[in-house]
């Protein structure tokens, strides 16, 4: 450890990091107060006697209580969730194989695919809306959960294959070998050694997946029609904004209870998550 | 128990490596077989392709009687430890232990009493319920010899299993290795880079180079008569000395000569040396066939020098002297009641006994 003078930790870190947190948490706070404000505090000018812009004066729960009885909110959230976990589950299945394969096989042209799937992932969804949405249109899936379900994974196994494949990489080769030499098939060997010790990294891809499929817009935007199929990020812009008419106590309610089931499975995995993107393993 | 046989081992990597060349291997049964050799020199590769962790590219490979060409690694009934443990990390000690007999559906009972067994026989009993992060070094390569012990397998093979650990260590794990081998009367292949570790484990000891056999013996018999150059500079420690000579003289008395040194060439390498006349040789000394001539030595003067020692290494238990002859630097190993102080003239007197010569173009030996 270097030994420092006190102040030049306040001035180069300290005050830094406040800063940096301040600005980055700022937006989340500015939707939670503007949530649980009244309208007549919202739509008030700043100049207003006893004004209170940062904080309110009267919290109320109206726009909460509006989002769940006026809005179809509980079933975009159902939506939503349902979406997200089912096309996780479908990448992270395909990635793990995916990436165990491209790490360790040597096969003739692996070094190509593994580039050709990192290519794709680089292909903007706003490009790739375009084709898929005929796709979908052709296989009679649109307006229903598996338009989403389905499309989700073409931007997500990339990712989870690219990731893990990083992971399996750290692996020492050793364990997998030790266990065919023990008795186990190759297969046997990957189920039963190598993705128990790839826990960490298989839970970073699939935390990432699930935040990217609970965020996605434009897929949800295109490929859902009816009010009852859409998921929250859509559903609360589509049906809060009427023509030029910002709900914006609902809408922030509804982002603020949107945003929460991401910070818990976060905060759960948090560690792991760390250590996923990070760490390797030792022998 | 078993004898493993390799015939013609030949290894080709896809980008042209030749990594192994035409290997024949007779490893009997309950020997404890040492490859050694420097990097990349196939010994490793050659181990796994007995454990079917390699593809044999041409040759054939067979323990016992069966041939294990194309056995996958799980049906050759072999136990292998790895230099850097592999121990599985989420698994504790006995489930590390426990897992090849688990894959091979012992019943519980006895995989609980072989994991046991082979515990105290390691003396990692209280280890048992620990997570491999949570032992030491040596610990972990107990945990992962006991992994190979507790299956009963035919041959145990050991990739580079010490190189791991700190030197103390490596010297007591190395004995008790030799112990629990001639406990547990297993064929054992093992390979090292460390030729003092070969020395030591080795009923027999296989040096390669380049991927090709270049002696296979009795570690007394490689340090005695090493085949070629390689071997002789290859094993012991401080090295053979080598000095590039040329030959004089005719009838019985044949000299031998280099910068600053003319010695007889002994009785019984006379017919050897004579048949190389005119090609060039390389004089091969051990540092322990170099002594500090005497006065009473007189009538060995035949076979001694005359040279200035730069550094003198007391070790304790012996001192290496280090000079210059024959245009080469040298290292003698005296007596440490000798007292020699650095930059001294000092007479040394070679053991005619003791020489080697090798021919310096194939470097294989006279």
């Amino acid at each position: 450890m270097l030994i420092e003078r006190k102040w030049k930790k306040w001035v180069f870190f300290y005050l830094p990091m406040a800063a940096f947190i301040a600005f980055t948490l700022f937006p989340f706070y500015w939707m939670a107060v503007t949530a649980f404000r009244p309208d007549s505090e919202l739509y008030a000018t700043w100049r207003q006697p006893n004004a209170a812009p940062l904080w309110t004066l009267h919290p109320t729960l109206e726009h909460v209580k509006g989002l769940l009885q006026t809005t179809a909110f509980p079933t975009w959230l159902w939506n939503t969730m349902l979406i997200a976990i089912v096309s996780t589950i479908i990448s992270l299945v395909c990635g793990m194989f995916a990436g165990y394969a491209l790490a360790r096989l040597r096969f003739r042209g692996s070094e190509f695919l593994g580039t050709a799937i990192f290519i794709t992932y680089l292909v903007p969804q706003t490009l790739l809306f375009i084709p898929l949405a005929d796709i979908i249109r052709g296989m009679q899936l649109g307006n229903t959960p598996w338009a989403l379900m389905l499309t989700y994974p073409t931007i997500l196994i990339p990712f989870c294959t690219w990731l893990l494949m990083g992971y399996f990489k750290t692996i020492p080769k050793e364990l997998e070998e030790c266990a065919r030499i023990d008795g186990a098939t190759r297969f046997g060997a990957m189920v039963r050694i190598i993705f128990p010790v790839a826990i960490p990294g298989i839970l970073s891809a699939g935390i990432f997946a699930f935040t990217l499929s609970w965020n996605e817009f434009i897929y949800a935007l295109v490929f859902m029609a009816s009010a009852d199929q859409k998921t929250v990020p859509v559903g609360v812009i589509s049906e809060l904004i009427r023509g030029d008419i910002f709900f914006w106590g609902q809408l922030m309610a509804g982002a603020l209870l949107g945003s929460v089931p991401v910070a818990i499975v976060y905060s759960f995995f948090v560690e792991y998550y760390v250590t996923g993107l990070t760490g390797s393993v030792k022998g | 128990m078993a004898n493993v046989s390799i015939r013609n081992l030949n290894k080709n990597y896809d980008n042209g490596f030749h990594a192994v060349k035409d290997v024949n291997l007779e490893v009997r049964d309950k020997e404890f077989l040492v490859l050694v050799g420097p990097s990349g020199c196939g010994k490793t590769t050659t181990l796994r392709m007995v454990a079917g962790l390699e593809e044999i590219t041409s040759g054939e490979i067979r323990i016992g009687e069966q041939v294990v060409n194309d056995l996958p690694p799980k049906e050759r009934d072999i136990a292998m430890v790895f230099q850097n443990y592999a121990l599985y990390p989420h698994k504790s000690v006995f489930d590390n232990m426990a897992f090849g007999l688990q894959m091979r559906g012992y019943a519980k009972d006895e995989i609980d009493k072989r994991v046991r067994e082979a515990a105290d026989i390691l003396g990692i009993g209280p280890l048992l319920e620990r997570k491999p992060r949570q032992l030491s070094g040596g610990q972990r390569q107990r945990v992962a010899v006991g992994r190979a012990i507790v299956r009963h397998p035919q041959v145990f093979l050991f990739d580079e299993p010490l190189s791991n650990l700190d030197a103390k260590l490596r010297v007591q794990m190395r004995v008790e290795l030799k112990r629990l081998h001639e406990q547990l009367e297993t064929t054992a292949i093992y390979v090292t880079h460390d030729q003092v570790e070969a020395m030591t484990l080795g009923d027999r000891v296989v040096v390669m180079k380049d991927g090709v056999v270049q002696q296979v013996g009795e570690p007394l018999e490689l340090y005695g008569q090493p085949a070629n150059r390689f071997v002789a500079g290859f094993i012991g420690s401080p090295a053979m000395n080598f000095v590039e000579v040329t030959v004089s003289g005719a009838g019985d008395a044949l000299w031998i000569q280099a910068e600053g040194m003319r010695v007889r060439v002994p009785t019984e390498f006379i017919d050897r040396v004579r048949a190389h006349a005119g090609k060039r040789l390389t004089l091969g000394v051990r540092p322990e066939a170099l002594r500090i001539a005497n006065g009473s030595d007189a009538g060995a003067s035949d076979y001694s020098f005359a040279t200035a020692v730069d550094v003198v290494e007391p070790l304790g238990n012996e001192i290496l002297l280090n000079f210059r002859a024959g245009g080469v630097p040298m290292v003698a190993r005296v007596d440490p009641s000798l007292r020699v102080k650095a930059h001294e003239t000092i007479r040394f007197s070679l053991d005619p006994e003791r020489l080697h010569f090798f021919d310096a173009a194939s470097e294989s030996a006279l």
